[in-house]
């Protein structure tokens, strides 16, 4: 009864570690003149990693600035398409970063970040081992490192193929609707370019009639 | 079993029971910002398909009184509503002001999350702000290990192995993912090529078309005329 009770607890405590996961990456759309800030409580000591790109959307730029709970700016970059900034708290407290989009007139820009705190949670809530880890135990954490990395890579590369990709789609759109316009334009202009000339001979006709009679 | 044994089980597992529900919902230590009173704030997560997505999220509210963010609000609520790559909506859906939902892709693409307030009260008590902790967690993310531990009896070695599956899995996905996108790609292009050219030789003939009528139009106009 002690026993299952006791593992039962260890689990629930596990699943609250696990509720507090701390890596956040989100994709949001920043319409034009528009500012959006994140904020985080951060302890002092933990080691951080903030990364953006922007995905789409006019230049694929954008404004990022990163302050402390004091208000000193960390990091501040105008302009920027892709970074990755990492920093480790001094302080404990509430730290913001914002993307600014205030400098474009009209055109919206879709911003991914990855904003990780700290490291990864344990496999195991009871982490203090009495061991260290055996060669099979090293090997798989180092394998996952390695997969880590693989699927930050991943997504980089799926970031830039949809920039591609959605130039791609507007340019086959425009061709479409400027390739009839352009027959439509064609079409017109001709047919008025004889009408006018028809008009012109006409009137001429009757003046001349006018002044023989 | 002794009735003060039974009362502590009881009471232990009651414990557990909100600790449980605690952690199953709270994102207690994530990322916030804050949203206006009607503004939707819109996120979005480009996800193979069958992959399964967990948000979570918490809302405070501006206490103008304290001068801080209360706790918890009872009565606030947040509809969330998450739209598939094809524009349809596959969960539309009111929570309370500490909510989670859940969804599975069945396409792959964009997905669409969106956040926003309900409550008309904020405008009495707030003066507008209000803050929303969220975290979202997709695919192999949303695994809970020591849950999968536990159910399943497997050793540290055998959870970790599990781990670096799930993570490999979800690689062969993207990929898989990356090569439908390529195809799409490619398609787009191949369009934009067969456009360019049928319309530039359209183009053409309907240009020589209208000078020949033009022309032969214009002939037997002045011929009419006598002009000519």
């Amino acid at each position: 009864m002690h026993g299952s009770l006791w593992v039962l607890l260890q689990v629930l405590w596990a699943q609250l570690l696990c509720g507090w996961v701390l890596g956040s990456e989100l994709t949001f759309e920043l319409p034009d003149n528009a500012k959006q800030c994140f904020y985080e409580d951060i302890i002092m000591g933990t080691k951080c990693t903030l990364e953006f790109q922007v995905v789409t959307g006019g230049h694929y730029d954008v404004d990022c600035r990163l302050e402390d709970p004091d208000g000193t700016t960390l990091y501040k970059e105008m302009k920027k398409q892709y970074d990755s900034f990492t920093f480790t708290a001094a302080k404990n407290g509430t730290y913001k970063f914002c993307f600014s989009n205030e400098f474009s007139t009209f055109t919206h820009k879709t911003v991914y970040f990855d904003f990780q705190v700290g490291d990864d949670p344990p496999l195991f809530p009871n982490e203090n081992r009495v061991t260290a880890l055996t060669q099979m135990e090293s090997a798989c954490v180092s394998i996952h490192e390695a997969l880590k990395s693989v699927i930050d890579y991943q997504t980089h590369f799926r970031l830039r193929e949809a920039q591609g990709r959605s130039r791609a789609e507007d340019l086959n759109t425009r061709v479409a609707f400027w390739s009839i316009g352009e027959a439509i334009i064609l079409l017109v202009v001709s047919i008025s370019q004889v009408v006018l000339l028809r008009s012109f001979f006409s009137d001429k006709k009757t003046t001349t009639t006018r002044v023989g009679s | 079993m002794r009735p003060s044994e039974r009362g502590h089980k009881m009471l232990s597992f009651s414990a557990a029971g909100v600790i449980l529900l605690l952690a199953w919902i709270y994102p207690s230590d994530s990322l916030y910002f804050h949203i206006g009173e009607t503004e939707k704030k819109c996120f979005i997560e480009e996800i193979p398909d069958e992959t399964m997505v967990i948000g979570k999220y918490r809302t405070q509210l501006w206490d103008k009184q304290t001068g801080s963010f209360l706790p918890s609000t009872p009565g606030l609520g947040m509809h969330v509503e998450i739209k598939d790559p094809d524009t349809k909506i596959i969960l539309s859906r009111q929570y309370g002001s500490d909510g989670r939902f859940t969804f599975t892709s069945h396409t792959p693409g964009e997905h669409q999350i969106c956040l926003h307030s309900n409550s008309t009260k904020m405008a009495l008590f707030a003066g507008g702000k209000l803050r929303v902790h969220l975290d979202i967690q997709v695919g192999e993310h949303t695994n809970n290990y020591p849950e999968i531990a536990a159910k399943d009896k497997l050793t540290e070695l055998q959870l970790r192995v599990r781990q670096l599956l799930d993570q490999v899995e979800q690689i062969q996905k993207e990929q898989n993912y990356q090569r439908y996108r390529e195809e799409r790609f490619r398609m787009t292009s191949e369009s934009t090529n067969q456009r360019v050219l049928w319309w530039s030789i359209a183009q053409t003939v309907i240009l020589i078309v209208t000078g020949i009528w033009q022309m032969k139009h214009l002939k037997s106009f002045f011929e009419a005329k006598k002009l000519v």
